[in-house]
């Protein structure tokens, strides 16, 4: 590798001698348990939970080995690692999942260990990722970059992260736990739908702190969060977490499986009773060791310090010379480029989503091609989003047309955030032992069927969400429309809600429409939903808000008509 | 069932010198006695009137912080794994020694697996019954399993966050 990758500046966490060295034992003690695993002195039983602590899921055809992105932020040289890593380990290719993670299909039980050595020489691991523990934390994926930004979430998720890794107390909890975190009022991180969501937001004394949100989730049971602390001091926030978790740890249900996450446990005793045990467990801890310094937050904030961007030009000739020469960059400027707080600069969303490929899947070369965009355009830094795109978060304005054009020869180019072809999938019955149906060639029949970018931007904003499990990976439950694959008598059925959100102050699980439907019908029930929205919007409204203005029944009767 | 203590002899299983008594066993008048917790709610005072040392066994459902007053009192407690798995004896052991401050012995039982010690010694644990092949040895190498950690807990080993303040510490080779 050339020495150029190593010295590049990094504007996110760097790893010091301390993060190394954890890191570096951790391979170590798993290559021992894998040998062991191997020599067969550990049960299936007894290594599932170390392995799974080490990101190695075993699925239907092979091991996975989920690998942790924490807070979603990469730097060229990561991210190239991480294709070389898929060549020599895998099958040349990766999947980016809704967790900000990425997922390689076909590794081998023998050569994780090196798989996870060869993370460690980028700084990277797969801690957490998988198992009855705190996951690697998610926060928005413009974080550092976002024009509406209160405070930069990563500082927050990088302490997080810390704090929670190989955490003694909370490594066999009764299910895994999830927590996001946002720092803008402008929720990219889906913080009502997760076992903990932060968000940071300024009070009227002028402080920043956090409002704690607990039990949200999606699976079997989606429940939206509750508010669990409305403001909470910064400097709390790790001792109000081990109080949390604590409770969690000693009272979440164990005796069911599915009914082991924090949201049944807020269901159950209350969130009052919560927020009481919380709050007495949080005033014995407060002012122990757990007390966040100024130095220790200065520290980490320091090095997540907004890259030095020189002044570029707002309106640039060349762009919108190209506006108007070429159809589909106007269009890709208005979906997938947002605000930059920088003036001369944006926020590129690089769409994994390609008219019938598998959502959110890269090669090893566009992986690489990726990380040579973001050196030659983005400071070198690159952001998984949790609907599975990649982020260029510091493009000058000037620098667009090229953006534009390097993402095209990648084919990442197309001009389809957040519309009807943006769809998140899970990875379904092609690859999940758990799943009851398939997802990803639902959902390429729909991004086939709507592929003209024109009319997707006619369409407007519309979340397609599918799940091929009531597991719901997927996040089928907040979809604008969601899709869940059911198995009936070995039949793969699909069963359509409306009116899922996450986008905060409007979060909402969707309405069930009523009977699935089979798969070859999957993309006439969608077609005649988008119809009846295009009918019936009033001007400006997006097909969610249409939704919620005249409710499921007129979608409902026109579907099962066309069906 | 073999038992291991922390700092005992390398690798090797040590005496159990406890006696554990049923719930409907008459309590000896001397000799160390271990009861449930139950027992010792029951019989907190026939107990402590007794000459011998006393030790007492939780489930971990059982309310810990309910020996506040009494932990000097024990020279043994013993905290549950019914599985590997479960893991709320982890709470009870750092609630023991952290806001109870409890001295004594501090074993775990049922579910103990060698992966499971550098946790159990974060935890404040120092006595494991085990008899998982090999665990006497992992238990000698658990504390340099990890020379780094990232939370303060009560076997007051200083974080990272703390390491990193201290500008003088010597900061560990790669």
């Amino acid at each position: 590798m050339p020495d150029t990758h190593f010295h590049r500046p990094q504007h996110f966490y760097k790893y010091d001698d301390y993060d190394r060295t954890l890191v570096a034992e951790r391979v170590e003690q798993f290559r021992d348990q894998v040998r062991r695993r191997l020599a067969g002195e550990l049960t299936e039983e007894q290594f599932k939970p170390l392995r799974l602590t080490n990101g190695l899921y075993l699925q239907l055809h092979a091991y996975m080995l989920r690998i942790a992105i924490p807070y979603g932020t990469l730097s060229a040289r990561q991210l190239r690692q991480l294709a070389d890593i898929s060549r020599k380990y895998d099958r040349g290719y990766g999947h980016f999942t809704t967790r900000q993670n990425l997922q390689l299909n076909w590794i081998k039980l023998e050569d994780a260990p090196d798989a996870l050595a060869a993370l460690a020489e980028v700084d990277m691991h797969a801690l957490q990722t998988s198992g009855n523990c705190i996951r690697n934390v998610t926060a928005d994926h413009f974080a550092g970059a976002a024009a509406d930004e209160i405070e930069d979430p990563r500082i927050w998720a990088e302490i997080v992260r810390q704090w929670s890794t190989l955490h003694p107390e909370f490594t066999f909890l009764p299910r895994k736990f999830k927590i996001a975190i946002t720092g803008s009022p402008n929720d990219r991180a889906a913080v009502r739908v997760h076992d903990i969501g932060l968000r940071l937001w300024r009070n009227a004394e002028g402080e920043v702190g956090f409002e704690v949100i607990v039990g949200g989730g999606l699976g079997r049971t989606p429940m939206i969060g509750k508010t669990l602390r409305e403001f909470l001091p910064k400097k709390d926030l790790l001792a109000y977490l081990e109080a949390t978790l604590r409770v969690y740890n000693r009272y979440g249900r164990r005796d069911n499986l599915y009914k082991a996450r924090i949201k049944i446990l807020v269901h159950e005793v209350g969130v009052e009773k919560m927020r009481a045990d919380v709050e007495a467990e949080f005033a014995a801890t407060r002012d122990g060791l757990l007390g966040l310094s100024d130095e220790t937050i200065e520290a980490i904030a320091r090095q997540f310090a907004p890259p030095d961007l020189p002044a570029r030009p707002d309106r640039v000739g060349a762009v919108e010379r190209l506006k108007l020469e070429d159809r589909d960059f106007a269009l890709w400027l208005k979906s997938n480029v947002a605000p930059h707080r920088a003036s001369g600069y944006a926020i590129v969303t690089a769409s994994l989503k390609p008219a019938g490929a598998p959502p959110g899947d890269a090669s090893a070369v566009q992986m690489e091609g990726l990380a040579d965009i973001a050196e030659s355009f983005s400071q070198a830094e690159l952001r998984v989003s949790h609907e599975q795109n990649i982020v260029l978060p510091h493009v000058a304005v000037e620098d667009l047309p090229a953006v534009y054009r390097a993402l095209g020869q990648l084919g990442f180019a197309e001009a389809n955030v957040g519309k009807i072809t943006d769809i998140i999938a899970c990875p379904g019955l092609d690859y999940c032992a758990l799943a009851n149906a398939r997802s990803i060639p639902v959902a390429q029949r729909i991004s086939r069927h709507f592929a003209s970018l024109a009319r997707q931007h006619d369409i407007g904003d519309l979340k397609i969400k599918i799940s091929g499990c009531i597991n719901a990976c997927g996040h089928h439950h907040v979809g604008h429309i969601g899709i869940l694959g059911v198995d009936k008598n070995g039949v793969e059925l699909y069963q359509i809600s409306l009116g899922g959100d996450v986008d905060f102050g409007n979060t909402a699980l969707g309405t069930i429409l009523g009977p699935a439907v089979t798969a070859d019908r999957v993309v006439e029930a969608v077609d005649s939903l988008v119809a009846t929205y295009l009918d019936l919007r009033a001007a400006g409204e997006r097909f969610v808000e249409t939704f919620r203005r005249i409710g499921a029944e007129p979608f409902k009767d026109r579907m099962y008509a066309a069906l | 069932m073999p038992l291991f203590r922390e700092g005992g002899p390398a690798g090797l299983v040590v005496d159990d010198p406890w006696l554990r008594l049923a719930d409907d066993a008459a309590v000896p008048a001397d000799g160390m006695v271990l009861v449930s917790f139950g027992r010792w709610r029951a019989a907190r005072a026939a107990l402590l009137a007794r000459r011998g040392p006393v030790g007492v066994a939780l489930a971990n459902t059982d309310p810990v912080e309910a020996l506040g007053p009494d932990v000097s009192r024990f020279d043994l407690v013993v905290l549950h794994f019914p599985k590997f798995s479960d893991g709320r004896a982890y709470s009870q052991a750092r609630l023991l020694r952290g806001r109870l401050g409890y001295q004594g012995e501090l074993r775990a039982t049922g579910g103990v697996l060698q992966d499971q010690i550098p946790f159990m010694l974060r935890c404040g644990f120092d006595s494991f019954e085990s008899d998982q092949k090999g665990f006497g040895e992992a238990l000698a190498k658990a504390r340099t399993l990890f020379s780094v950690v990232y939370q303060p807990t009560e076997d007051g080993r200083a974080p990272a966050s703390v390491l990193r303040q201290r500008v003088t510490e010597v900061v560990p080779v790669r």
